[in-house]
Protein backbone atom coordinates (compact mmCIF):
# COMPACT_ATOMS: atom_id res chain seq x y z
CA UNK A 1 0.00 0.00 0.00
CA UNK A 2 1.87 3.41 -0.83
CA UNK A 3 1.30 5.91 1.96
CA UNK A 4 -0.67 9.30 0.95
CA UNK A 5 1.78 12.16 -0.37
CA UNK A 6 1.75 15.04 1.91
CA UNK A 7 0.44 18.37 0.81
CA UNK A 8 3.23 20.12 -0.68
CA UNK A 9 3.51 22.82 1.87
CA UNK A 10 3.51 21.18 5.06
CA UNK A 11 6.45 22.01 7.43
CA UNK A 12 7.73 24.28 4.13
CA UNK A 13 7.23 27.45 3.35
CA UNK A 14 8.30 28.50 0.19
CA UNK A 15 11.00 31.45 0.17
CA UNK A 16 10.46 34.78 -1.78
CA UNK A 17 13.12 33.20 -4.28
CA UNK A 18 10.98 30.47 -4.85
CA UNK A 19 8.08 31.55 -5.64
CA UNK A 20 8.51 35.07 -7.29
CA UNK A 21 11.92 34.97 -9.38
CA UNK A 22 10.53 32.36 -11.98
CA UNK A 23 7.41 34.83 -12.43
CA UNK A 24 9.36 37.88 -12.56
CA UNK A 25 11.82 36.46 -15.34
CA UNK A 26 10.02 35.23 -17.31
CA UNK A 27 7.78 38.69 -17.24
CA UNK A 28 10.98 40.69 -17.78
CA UNK A 29 12.16 37.92 -20.93
CA UNK A 30 8.80 38.77 -22.19
CA UNK A 31 8.81 42.71 -21.81
CA UNK A 32 12.04 42.53 -23.16
CA UNK A 33 11.83 40.72 -26.73
CA UNK A 34 8.40 42.50 -27.13
CA UNK A 35 10.58 45.97 -26.97
CA UNK A 36 13.03 44.74 -28.96
CA UNK A 37 10.42 43.60 -32.23
CA UNK A 38 8.57 46.94 -31.38
CA UNK A 39 11.46 48.91 -32.00
CA UNK A 40 12.69 46.73 -34.60
CA UNK A 41 9.35 47.90 -36.51
CA UNK A 42 8.88 51.07 -35.14
CA UNK A 43 12.35 52.09 -36.03
CA UNK A 44 12.11 51.00 -39.67
CA UNK A 45 11.64 53.21 -42.17
CA UNK A 46 8.79 51.79 -43.38
CA UNK A 47 6.85 52.32 -39.69
CA UNK A 48 4.54 55.22 -40.85
CA UNK A 49 3.36 53.84 -44.37
CA UNK A 50 3.23 50.24 -42.04
CA UNK A 51 1.08 52.01 -39.22
CA UNK A 52 -0.82 54.08 -41.82
CA UNK A 53 -1.69 51.03 -44.06
CA UNK A 54 -2.52 48.47 -41.36
CA UNK A 55 -2.93 50.42 -38.10
CA UNK A 56 -4.43 53.79 -38.61
CA UNK A 57 -6.70 54.22 -35.13
CA UNK A 58 -9.44 56.49 -37.05
CA UNK A 59 -9.88 53.88 -40.03
CA UNK A 60 -10.65 51.29 -37.58
CA UNK A 61 -12.84 53.39 -35.28
CA UNK A 62 -14.40 54.52 -39.02
CA UNK A 63 -15.12 51.03 -39.53
CA UNK A 64 -15.56 48.94 -36.62
CA UNK A 65 -18.92 49.60 -36.33
CA UNK A 66 -19.92 47.99 -40.00
CA UNK A 67 -17.35 45.00 -38.83
CA UNK A 68 -18.52 44.56 -35.70
CA UNK A 69 -22.07 44.12 -37.25
CA UNK A 70 -20.60 41.72 -39.45
CA UNK A 71 -19.22 39.93 -36.73
CA UNK A 72 -22.86 39.86 -35.28
CA UNK A 73 -23.74 37.33 -38.51
CA UNK A 74 -20.75 35.27 -37.97
CA UNK A 75 -21.52 34.40 -34.10
CA UNK A 76 -25.12 34.17 -35.22
CA UNK A 77 -24.05 31.19 -38.16
CA UNK A 78 -21.51 29.92 -35.85
CA UNK A 79 -24.20 29.18 -33.11
CA UNK A 80 -26.48 27.84 -35.06
CA UNK A 81 -24.23 25.90 -37.41
CA UNK A 82 -22.52 24.81 -34.12
CA UNK A 83 -25.95 23.08 -32.54
CA UNK A 84 -27.09 21.96 -36.11
CA UNK A 85 -23.51 20.41 -36.64
CA UNK A 86 -23.82 18.89 -32.37
CA UNK A 87 -27.19 16.72 -33.60
CA UNK A 88 -26.80 15.65 -37.41
CA UNK A 89 -23.37 14.30 -36.59
CA UNK A 90 -24.60 12.30 -33.67
CA UNK A 91 -27.46 10.75 -35.94
CA UNK A 92 -24.61 10.19 -38.49
CA UNK A 93 -22.59 8.26 -35.78
CA UNK A 94 -25.17 6.49 -34.67
CA UNK A 95 -25.99 5.23 -37.75
CA UNK A 96 -22.84 3.82 -38.37
CA UNK A 97 -22.53 2.10 -35.20
CA UNK A 98 -26.22 0.12 -35.57
CA UNK A 99 -25.60 -2.81 -36.36
CA UNK A 100 -27.78 -6.02 -38.13
CA UNK A 101 -29.15 -6.46 -41.36
CA UNK A 102 -32.17 -4.28 -41.13
CA UNK A 103 -29.84 -0.73 -40.50
CA UNK A 104 -27.43 -1.95 -43.55
CA UNK A 105 -28.90 1.12 -45.42
CA UNK A 106 -28.64 3.64 -42.75
CA UNK A 107 -25.05 2.61 -41.98
CA UNK A 108 -23.72 2.41 -45.77
CA UNK A 109 -25.70 5.77 -46.17
CA UNK A 110 -23.42 7.34 -43.26
CA UNK A 111 -20.24 5.76 -44.48
CA UNK A 112 -20.74 7.37 -47.55
CA UNK A 113 -21.82 10.57 -46.38
CA UNK A 114 -18.39 10.98 -44.26
CA UNK A 115 -16.34 10.04 -46.95
CA UNK A 116 -17.77 12.34 -49.37
CA UNK A 117 -17.79 15.65 -47.38
CA UNK A 118 -14.80 15.05 -45.58
CA UNK A 119 -13.33 14.49 -49.01
CA UNK A 120 -13.98 18.08 -50.40
CA UNK A 121 -12.48 20.83 -49.02
CA UNK A 122 -15.32 23.28 -46.84
CA UNK A 123 -14.56 26.14 -49.36
CA UNK A 124 -15.43 24.07 -52.65
CA UNK A 125 -18.67 23.09 -50.81
CA UNK A 126 -19.66 26.65 -49.44
CA UNK A 127 -19.44 27.50 -53.61
CA UNK A 128 -20.98 25.02 -54.58
CA UNK A 129 -24.13 25.33 -52.44
CA UNK A 130 -23.74 29.03 -52.04
CA UNK A 131 -23.51 29.54 -55.84
CA UNK A 132 -24.89 26.79 -57.08
CA UNK A 133 -28.00 25.85 -55.63
CA UNK A 134 -29.64 28.89 -55.73
CA UNK A 135 -28.63 29.31 -59.52
CA UNK A 136 -31.37 26.36 -60.55
CA UNK A 137 -34.02 28.32 -59.53
CA UNK A 138 -35.79 25.52 -57.76
CA UNK A 139 -39.38 26.72 -56.29
CA UNK A 140 -39.70 26.14 -53.06
CA UNK A 141 -36.42 26.08 -51.78
CA UNK A 142 -34.73 29.44 -50.10
CA UNK A 143 -32.77 31.40 -52.07
CA UNK A 144 -30.10 32.99 -49.40
CA UNK A 145 -26.67 32.09 -50.13
CA UNK A 146 -26.01 32.62 -46.24
CA UNK A 147 -28.34 29.32 -45.88
CA UNK A 148 -26.73 27.27 -48.52
CA UNK A 149 -23.33 28.12 -47.58
CA UNK A 150 -24.20 27.91 -43.61
CA UNK A 151 -25.52 24.37 -44.59
CA UNK A 152 -22.39 23.56 -46.93
CA UNK A 153 -20.70 24.06 -43.55
CA UNK A 154 -22.61 22.11 -41.74
CA UNK A 155 -22.67 19.23 -43.62
CA UNK A 156 -18.71 19.25 -44.34
CA UNK A 157 -18.17 19.84 -40.56
CA UNK A 158 -20.70 17.34 -39.43
CA UNK A 159 -18.86 14.85 -41.05
CA UNK A 160 -15.50 15.34 -39.07
CA UNK A 161 -17.69 15.72 -35.87
CA UNK A 162 -19.45 12.08 -36.57
CA UNK A 163 -15.70 10.53 -36.78
CA UNK A 164 -14.96 12.13 -33.35
CA UNK A 165 -18.03 11.00 -31.96
CA UNK A 166 -17.80 7.49 -33.12
CA UNK A 167 -13.87 7.30 -31.71
CA UNK A 168 -16.19 8.14 -28.73
CA UNK A 169 -18.49 5.34 -28.98
CA UNK A 170 -16.14 2.88 -29.94
CA UNK A 171 -13.59 3.80 -27.00
CA UNK A 172 -16.76 2.80 -24.60
CA UNK A 173 -16.05 -1.07 -23.25
CA UNK A 174 -17.86 -3.49 -25.32
CA UNK A 175 -18.59 -5.01 -22.03
CA UNK A 176 -20.98 -2.01 -20.97
CA UNK A 177 -23.02 -2.63 -24.12
CA UNK A 178 -23.25 -6.42 -23.04
CA UNK A 179 -24.21 -5.17 -19.33
CA UNK A 180 -27.01 -3.13 -20.94
CA UNK A 181 -28.34 -6.06 -23.15
CA UNK A 182 -28.59 -8.53 -20.39
CA UNK A 183 -30.37 -5.91 -18.10
CA UNK A 184 -33.31 -6.56 -21.71
CA UNK A 185 -32.23 -3.31 -22.94
CA UNK A 186 -32.91 -2.76 -26.96
CA UNK A 187 -30.05 -1.48 -29.20
CA UNK A 188 -32.00 2.05 -28.90
CA UNK A 189 -31.88 2.40 -25.24
CA UNK A 190 -28.27 0.56 -24.89
CA UNK A 191 -27.04 3.35 -26.74
CA UNK A 192 -29.58 6.21 -25.13
CA UNK A 193 -29.05 5.15 -21.88
CA UNK A 194 -25.20 3.25 -21.55
CA UNK A 195 -23.60 3.70 -24.30
CA UNK A 196 -24.01 7.82 -25.71
CA UNK A 197 -24.10 9.33 -22.45
CA UNK A 198 -20.69 7.82 -21.54
CA UNK A 199 -19.29 8.28 -25.68
CA UNK A 200 -19.98 12.03 -25.21
CA UNK A 201 -18.34 13.08 -22.08
CA UNK A 202 -14.93 11.12 -24.09
CA UNK A 203 -15.65 13.81 -27.21
CA UNK A 204 -16.36 16.71 -25.43
CA UNK A 205 -12.42 18.23 -25.57
CA UNK A 206 -12.02 17.50 -29.14
CA UNK A 207 -15.75 18.67 -29.76
CA UNK A 208 -15.29 21.78 -28.33
CA UNK A 209 -11.64 22.16 -30.36
CA UNK A 210 -13.34 21.89 -33.57
CA UNK A 211 -15.76 24.73 -32.90
CA UNK A 212 -13.18 26.64 -32.52
CA UNK A 213 -11.95 25.67 -35.62
CA UNK A 214 -15.98 26.77 -37.13
CA UNK A 215 -16.00 29.77 -35.14
CA UNK A 216 -13.00 30.74 -38.13
CA UNK A 217 -14.04 28.93 -41.02
CA UNK A 218 -17.71 30.48 -40.57
CA UNK A 219 -15.94 33.59 -43.00
CA UNK A 220 -15.57 30.85 -45.55
CA UNK A 221 -19.51 33.08 -46.00
CA UNK A 222 -17.90 35.92 -47.51
CA UNK A 223 -17.11 34.22 -50.64
CA UNK A 224 -20.49 34.41 -51.18
CA UNK A 225 -20.77 37.88 -50.59
CA UNK A 226 -22.42 37.18 -47.19
CA UNK A 227 -21.53 40.75 -45.29
CA UNK A 228 -19.90 38.99 -42.05
CA UNK A 229 -16.88 40.63 -40.53
CA UNK A 230 -14.30 40.10 -43.30
CA UNK A 231 -16.90 40.96 -46.28
CA UNK A 232 -17.16 43.89 -44.74
CA UNK A 233 -13.43 44.60 -43.56
CA UNK A 234 -12.71 43.91 -47.58
CA UNK A 235 -15.28 46.41 -48.70
CA UNK A 236 -13.78 49.06 -46.80
CA UNK A 237 -10.16 47.81 -47.85
CA UNK A 238 -11.45 48.06 -51.31
CA UNK A 239 -13.01 51.79 -50.98
CA UNK A 240 -10.10 53.29 -49.34
CA UNK A 241 -7.02 51.13 -49.94
CA UNK A 242 -5.90 50.88 -45.98
CA UNK A 243 -5.89 47.05 -44.62
CA UNK A 244 -6.86 48.75 -40.85
CA UNK A 245 -10.23 46.88 -41.28
CA UNK A 246 -8.79 43.59 -42.07
CA UNK A 247 -6.82 43.96 -38.50
CA UNK A 248 -9.88 45.04 -36.94
CA UNK A 249 -12.02 41.62 -38.03
CA UNK A 250 -8.89 40.17 -36.62
CA UNK A 251 -8.97 41.24 -33.47
CA UNK A 252 -12.55 40.60 -32.90
CA UNK A 253 -11.87 36.86 -34.20
CA UNK A 254 -8.78 36.47 -31.70
CA UNK A 255 -11.45 38.35 -29.06
CA UNK A 256 -13.92 35.52 -29.28
CA UNK A 257 -11.79 31.92 -30.47
CA UNK A 258 -8.81 32.64 -27.83
CA UNK A 259 -11.59 32.54 -24.76
CA UNK A 260 -12.91 29.33 -26.66
CA UNK A 261 -9.56 27.62 -26.92
CA UNK A 262 -8.82 28.15 -23.45
CA UNK A 263 -12.47 26.50 -22.06
CA UNK A 264 -11.59 23.78 -24.15
CA UNK A 265 -7.46 23.59 -23.08
CA UNK A 266 -9.60 23.86 -19.33
CA UNK A 267 -12.14 21.11 -20.07
CA UNK A 268 -9.59 19.00 -21.47
CA UNK A 269 -7.82 19.23 -18.59
CA UNK A 270 -10.23 18.49 -16.33
CA UNK A 271 -11.63 15.17 -18.35
CA UNK A 272 -7.36 13.84 -18.26
CA UNK A 273 -7.77 14.18 -14.58
CA UNK A 274 -11.31 12.63 -14.37
CA UNK A 275 -9.33 9.78 -16.39
CA UNK A 276 -6.51 9.23 -14.38
CA UNK A 277 -9.18 9.00 -11.29
CA UNK A 278 -11.23 6.29 -12.50
CA UNK A 279 -8.53 4.31 -14.19
CA UNK A 280 -7.44 1.41 -11.76
CA UNK B 1 -37.33 -32.54 -9.52
CA UNK B 2 -39.11 -30.38 -12.04
CA UNK B 3 -36.14 -28.54 -14.06
CA UNK B 4 -36.92 -24.77 -14.11
CA UNK B 5 -34.09 -23.86 -16.51
CA UNK B 6 -32.65 -26.54 -19.52
CA UNK B 7 -29.59 -26.08 -21.87
CA UNK B 8 -30.07 -28.69 -24.71
CA UNK B 9 -27.34 -29.66 -27.29
CA UNK B 10 -25.96 -25.88 -27.28
CA UNK B 11 -23.26 -26.01 -29.51
CA UNK B 12 -21.13 -22.56 -30.28
CA UNK B 13 -18.63 -21.55 -32.71
CA UNK B 14 -16.38 -18.40 -32.89
CA UNK B 15 -15.50 -18.39 -36.21
CA UNK B 16 -14.34 -21.52 -37.23
CA UNK B 17 -13.39 -22.90 -33.67
CA UNK B 18 -15.63 -24.86 -31.75
CA UNK B 19 -16.17 -23.92 -28.74
CA UNK B 20 -19.20 -25.37 -27.34
CA UNK B 21 -19.65 -28.79 -27.80
CA UNK B 22 -23.33 -30.25 -27.10
CA UNK B 23 -23.50 -29.12 -23.97
CA UNK B 24 -26.92 -30.11 -21.62
CA UNK B 25 -27.77 -29.39 -18.39
CA UNK B 26 -30.55 -28.37 -16.29
CA UNK B 27 -31.47 -26.82 -13.40
CA UNK B 28 -34.48 -27.47 -11.00
CA UNK B 29 -36.63 -24.99 -9.03
CA UNK B 30 -34.60 -23.80 -6.33
CA UNK B 31 -31.46 -24.89 -7.32
CA UNK B 32 -27.93 -24.03 -7.76
CA UNK B 33 -25.75 -25.87 -10.16
CA UNK B 34 -21.92 -24.84 -10.29
CA UNK B 35 -19.95 -24.87 -13.35
CA UNK B 36 -16.52 -25.59 -12.97
CA UNK B 37 -13.24 -25.71 -15.71
CA UNK B 38 -9.99 -24.70 -17.03
CA UNK B 39 -9.54 -21.06 -18.16
CA UNK B 40 -10.85 -21.22 -21.50
CA UNK B 41 -12.87 -24.33 -21.58
CA UNK B 42 -15.91 -22.26 -22.54
CA UNK B 43 -17.53 -21.61 -19.03
CA UNK B 44 -18.40 -17.90 -19.49
CA UNK B 45 -19.25 -18.69 -23.02
CA UNK B 46 -22.18 -21.11 -22.21
CA UNK B 47 -23.56 -18.62 -19.92
CA UNK B 48 -23.52 -15.96 -22.23
CA UNK B 49 -25.86 -18.32 -25.11
CA UNK B 50 -27.57 -19.09 -22.22
CA UNK B 51 -28.96 -15.60 -21.29
CA UNK B 52 -29.08 -14.91 -25.31
CA UNK B 53 -25.95 -12.57 -25.67
CA UNK B 54 -24.10 -14.21 -28.16
CA UNK B 55 -26.04 -16.39 -31.09
CA UNK B 56 -25.27 -19.81 -31.10
CA UNK B 57 -25.24 -22.63 -34.12
CA UNK B 58 -27.34 -25.48 -32.16
CA UNK B 59 -29.16 -26.04 -29.74
CA UNK B 60 -31.67 -24.68 -27.23
CA UNK B 61 -32.31 -22.93 -23.89
CA UNK B 62 -35.49 -23.54 -22.20
CA UNK B 63 -37.18 -21.52 -19.14
CA UNK B 64 -39.89 -23.11 -17.85
CA UNK B 65 -40.22 -25.65 -20.09
CA UNK B 66 -40.54 -23.33 -23.19
CA UNK B 67 -38.05 -22.33 -25.65
CA UNK B 68 -36.91 -18.78 -25.43
CA UNK B 69 -36.63 -18.60 -28.97
CA UNK B 70 -39.70 -19.90 -28.99
CA UNK B 71 -42.24 -17.01 -30.72
CA UNK B 72 -44.72 -17.72 -28.29
CA UNK B 73 -41.68 -16.58 -25.32
CA UNK B 74 -42.87 -13.15 -24.53
CA UNK B 75 -40.65 -10.49 -26.07
CA UNK B 76 -38.25 -8.92 -24.15
CA UNK B 77 -38.93 -10.84 -21.39
CA UNK B 78 -35.97 -13.71 -21.33
CA UNK B 79 -33.51 -11.01 -19.95
CA UNK B 80 -36.09 -9.98 -17.58
CA UNK B 81 -35.83 -13.77 -16.88
CA UNK B 82 -32.35 -14.58 -16.84
CA UNK B 83 -30.14 -12.25 -14.84
CA UNK B 84 -26.43 -12.43 -15.29
CA UNK B 85 -23.72 -10.89 -13.35
CA UNK B 86 -20.53 -10.65 -14.94
CA UNK B 87 -16.71 -11.05 -13.84
CA UNK B 88 -15.96 -6.95 -14.31
CA UNK B 89 -18.92 -5.87 -12.46
CA UNK B 90 -19.80 -3.70 -15.32
CA UNK B 91 -21.81 -0.71 -13.57
CA UNK B 92 -22.58 2.42 -15.60
CA UNK B 93 -20.18 4.64 -14.48
CA UNK B 94 -21.90 8.09 -15.30
CA UNK B 95 -24.65 7.14 -13.04
CA UNK B 96 -25.32 6.50 -9.78
CA UNK B 97 -25.56 3.64 -7.65
CA UNK B 98 -29.95 3.98 -7.52
CA UNK B 99 -30.24 4.27 -10.76
CA UNK B 100 -28.21 1.51 -11.90
CA UNK B 101 -30.19 -0.98 -10.32
CA UNK B 102 -33.88 1.17 -11.41
CA UNK B 103 -32.36 1.56 -15.14
CA UNK B 104 -34.06 -1.95 -16.67
CA UNK B 105 -36.87 -1.47 -14.18
CA UNK B 106 -37.72 1.57 -15.64
CA UNK B 107 -36.98 1.86 -18.80
CA UNK B 108 -37.52 -1.63 -19.92
CA UNK B 109 -40.55 -2.72 -17.59
CA UNK B 110 -42.10 0.75 -17.28
CA UNK B 111 -42.31 0.88 -13.58
CA UNK B 112 -42.74 4.10 -12.23
CA UNK B 113 -39.74 6.05 -10.74
CA UNK B 114 -41.09 6.04 -7.09
CA UNK B 115 -41.67 2.49 -7.45
CA UNK B 116 -38.79 0.84 -8.92
CA UNK B 117 -36.41 3.36 -6.50
CA UNK B 118 -38.28 1.85 -3.60
CA UNK B 119 -37.71 -1.48 -4.19
CA UNK B 120 -33.87 -0.26 -5.49
CA UNK B 121 -33.51 0.81 -1.41
CA UNK B 122 -35.14 -2.32 -0.03
CA UNK B 123 -32.45 -4.42 -2.05
CA UNK B 124 -29.71 -1.94 -1.02
CA UNK B 125 -30.49 -2.21 2.35
CA UNK B 126 -30.81 -5.92 2.81
CA UNK B 127 -26.84 -5.89 0.99
CA UNK B 128 -26.13 -3.29 3.85
CA UNK B 129 -25.43 -0.76 1.21
CA UNK B 130 -28.22 1.58 1.88
CA UNK B 131 -25.29 4.63 2.24
CA UNK B 132 -24.27 4.01 -1.27
CA UNK B 133 -27.49 4.86 -3.20
CA UNK B 134 -26.45 7.99 -4.47
CA UNK B 135 -22.96 7.18 -4.79
CA UNK B 136 -21.23 7.22 -8.37
CA UNK B 137 -19.42 3.59 -8.64
CA UNK B 138 -16.25 4.39 -8.52
CA UNK B 139 -16.58 5.41 -5.30
CA UNK B 140 -17.05 2.10 -4.54
CA UNK B 141 -15.27 -0.77 -3.39
CA UNK B 142 -14.59 -3.75 -5.88
CA UNK B 143 -16.75 -5.83 -3.66
CA UNK B 144 -19.09 -3.41 -3.21
CA UNK B 145 -19.90 -2.84 -6.69
CA UNK B 146 -19.97 -6.57 -6.86
CA UNK B 147 -22.68 -6.66 -4.50
CA UNK B 148 -24.32 -3.51 -6.70
CA UNK B 149 -24.04 -5.57 -9.76
CA UNK B 150 -25.81 -8.35 -8.10
CA UNK B 151 -28.78 -5.72 -6.81
CA UNK B 152 -28.75 -4.46 -10.67
CA UNK B 153 -29.79 -8.19 -11.86
CA UNK B 154 -31.75 -9.01 -8.99
CA UNK B 155 -34.06 -5.86 -9.16
CA UNK B 156 -35.46 -6.94 -12.50
CA UNK B 157 -36.68 -10.39 -10.09
CA UNK B 158 -35.66 -13.06 -12.51
CA UNK B 159 -36.32 -16.49 -12.84
CA UNK B 160 -32.75 -17.30 -12.52
CA UNK B 161 -29.50 -15.83 -11.94
CA UNK B 162 -26.50 -16.77 -13.56
CA UNK B 163 -23.32 -15.60 -12.42
CA UNK B 164 -19.64 -15.94 -14.17
CA UNK B 165 -16.69 -15.79 -11.66
CA UNK B 166 -18.30 -12.68 -9.91
CA UNK B 167 -15.10 -12.77 -7.83
CA UNK B 168 -12.37 -13.55 -9.74
CA UNK B 169 -11.54 -9.35 -9.58
CA UNK B 170 -11.69 -8.84 -6.26
CA UNK B 171 -8.88 -8.59 -3.51
CA UNK B 172 -9.11 -12.01 -1.49
CA UNK B 173 -10.69 -9.82 1.57
CA UNK B 174 -13.69 -8.56 -0.82
CA UNK B 175 -14.52 -12.20 -1.45
CA UNK B 176 -16.22 -12.77 1.75
CA UNK B 177 -18.95 -10.80 1.53
CA UNK B 178 -19.67 -11.37 -2.41
CA UNK B 179 -19.82 -14.85 -1.58
CA UNK B 180 -22.00 -14.62 2.00
CA UNK B 181 -24.69 -12.46 -0.49
CA UNK B 182 -24.92 -15.30 -2.57
CA UNK B 183 -25.24 -18.41 0.07
CA UNK B 184 -28.05 -15.34 1.25
CA UNK B 185 -30.04 -16.11 -2.11
CA UNK B 186 -29.30 -19.59 -2.13
CA UNK B 187 -31.66 -19.34 1.48
CA UNK B 188 -34.17 -17.75 -0.01
CA UNK B 189 -34.65 -19.90 -3.24
CA UNK B 190 -33.07 -18.44 -6.05
CA UNK B 191 -32.36 -20.55 -8.56
CA UNK B 192 -28.84 -20.50 -9.93
CA UNK B 193 -26.32 -21.60 -12.27
CA UNK B 194 -22.75 -20.37 -11.32
CA UNK B 195 -19.30 -20.01 -12.84
CA UNK B 196 -16.53 -20.02 -10.30
CA UNK B 197 -13.00 -20.24 -9.50
CA UNK B 198 -14.00 -20.60 -5.96
CA UNK B 199 -14.25 -24.57 -5.61
CA UNK B 200 -14.23 -24.38 -1.71
CA UNK B 201 -17.51 -22.07 -2.84
CA UNK B 202 -19.02 -24.82 -4.97
CA UNK B 203 -18.46 -27.38 -2.89
CA UNK B 204 -20.57 -25.57 -0.01
CA UNK B 205 -22.99 -24.18 -2.15
CA UNK B 206 -24.00 -26.46 -5.12
CA UNK B 207 -26.28 -29.50 -5.16
CA UNK B 208 -25.41 -30.35 -8.26
CA UNK B 209 -21.85 -29.53 -10.19
CA UNK B 210 -20.67 -29.83 -13.50
CA UNK B 211 -17.18 -30.36 -14.41
CA UNK B 212 -16.59 -28.35 -18.12
CA UNK B 213 -13.31 -29.27 -20.78
CA UNK B 214 -12.91 -27.85 -23.99
CA UNK B 215 -16.34 -27.22 -24.29
CA UNK B 216 -17.91 -30.08 -23.27
CA UNK B 217 -18.98 -31.23 -20.03
CA UNK B 218 -17.39 -34.60 -19.10
CA UNK B 219 -18.53 -35.04 -15.08
CA UNK B 220 -21.53 -34.14 -13.43
CA UNK B 221 -22.09 -35.25 -9.66
CA UNK B 222 -23.25 -33.74 -6.21
CA UNK B 223 -20.50 -31.80 -4.96
CA UNK B 224 -19.32 -34.83 -1.72
CA UNK B 225 -18.92 -37.23 -5.52
CA UNK B 226 -17.31 -34.99 -7.66
CA UNK B 227 -14.79 -33.11 -5.34
CA UNK B 228 -14.21 -36.51 -3.41
CA UNK B 229 -14.13 -39.36 -6.06
CA UNK B 230 -13.96 -37.60 -9.01
CA UNK B 231 -14.86 -40.76 -11.60
CA UNK B 232 -13.04 -38.53 -15.13
CA UNK B 233 -9.28 -38.82 -15.80
CA UNK B 234 -9.55 -34.96 -16.72
CA UNK B 235 -11.68 -34.07 -13.63
CA UNK B 236 -9.45 -36.07 -11.51
CA UNK B 237 -6.61 -34.23 -13.33
CA UNK B 238 -8.12 -30.70 -12.93
CA UNK B 239 -9.07 -31.09 -9.03
CA UNK B 240 -5.46 -32.55 -8.85
CA UNK B 241 -3.87 -28.81 -9.99
CA UNK B 242 -6.50 -27.00 -8.02
CA UNK B 243 -5.62 -29.13 -4.94
CA UNK B 244 -1.69 -28.09 -5.59
CA UNK B 245 -1.96 -24.39 -6.09
CA UNK B 246 -3.59 -24.62 -3.06
CA UNK B 247 -7.12 -23.41 -3.40
CA UNK B 248 -8.88 -26.35 -2.49
CA UNK B 249 -7.86 -28.79 0.62
CA UNK B 250 -7.70 -32.50 0.31
CA UNK B 251 -10.89 -33.84 0.72
N1 LIG C 1 -15.65 -13.10 -28.68
C1 LIG C 1 -14.87 -14.19 -28.94
N2 LIG C 1 -14.34 -14.36 -30.17
C2 LIG C 1 -13.57 -15.44 -30.44
N3 LIG C 1 -13.26 -16.40 -29.55
C3 LIG C 1 -13.75 -16.28 -28.31
C4 LIG C 1 -14.57 -15.16 -27.94
N4 LIG C 1 -14.91 -15.30 -26.64
C5 LIG C 1 -14.32 -16.44 -26.22
N5 LIG C 1 -13.62 -17.03 -27.22
C6 LIG C 1 -12.88 -18.30 -27.13
O1 LIG C 1 -13.77 -19.29 -26.66
C7 LIG C 1 -13.12 -20.15 -25.74
C8 LIG C 1 -13.92 -20.21 -24.44
O2 LIG C 1 -13.90 -18.92 -23.83
P1 LIG C 1 -14.64 -18.63 -22.47
O3 LIG C 1 -14.48 -17.19 -22.21
O4 LIG C 1 -16.00 -19.19 -22.53
O5 LIG C 1 -13.77 -19.48 -21.45
P2 LIG C 1 -13.88 -19.53 -19.87
O6 LIG C 1 -14.02 -20.97 -19.51
O7 LIG C 1 -14.90 -18.60 -19.40
O8 LIG C 1 -12.43 -19.05 -19.45
P3 LIG C 1 -12.01 -18.15 -18.19
O9 LIG C 1 -11.97 -19.08 -17.01
O10 LIG C 1 -10.65 -17.67 -18.55
O11 LIG C 1 -13.01 -17.05 -18.06
C9 LIG C 1 -11.73 -19.62 -25.55
O12 LIG C 1 -10.85 -20.41 -26.32
C10 LIG C 1 -11.78 -18.22 -26.10
O13 LIG C 1 -10.57 -17.88 -26.69
MG1 LIG D 1 -14.89 -16.75 -18.30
Amino acid sequence: MNKKRPARTAGRKLTFKDRYLPVILSAVTVTVVFLLLQRAVVRAEQWPRIKAQFFSIAAIAEVFPSVLKGFGINMLVWITALAAIAVWALTLAVFRSLSGPWFAPLRVFAIVYIDFFRGLPSLLLVLLFGFGIPALRLSGLPKSSLFWGALAIIASYAAYAAEVYRSGIDAVHEDQRIAAKALGLNQWQVLHYAILPQAIRNVVPSLLNLAVALQKDVALLSVLGVRDAVREAQIYTARTFNYSSLIAAALLFLAATIPMARFADYVTQKDRKRRLRIAP
Amino acid sequence: MKSKFEIENLTKYYGNTQVLDNISLSVGEHEVVCLIGASGSGKSTVLRCASDLVPFEQGCIRLNGQSIHDENFPQGEIHKQIGIVFQSYNLFPHIKVIDNITLAPRRVHKRTKRESEEHARELLSLFELSDYADSYPEQLSGGQQQRVAIIRAMANKPDILLLDEITAALDPELIGGVLSVIKNLRKQGMTMLVVTHEMGFARDLADRVCYLHQGKIVEEATPEKLFVHPEHPRTQQFLQSIIESGRLQRP
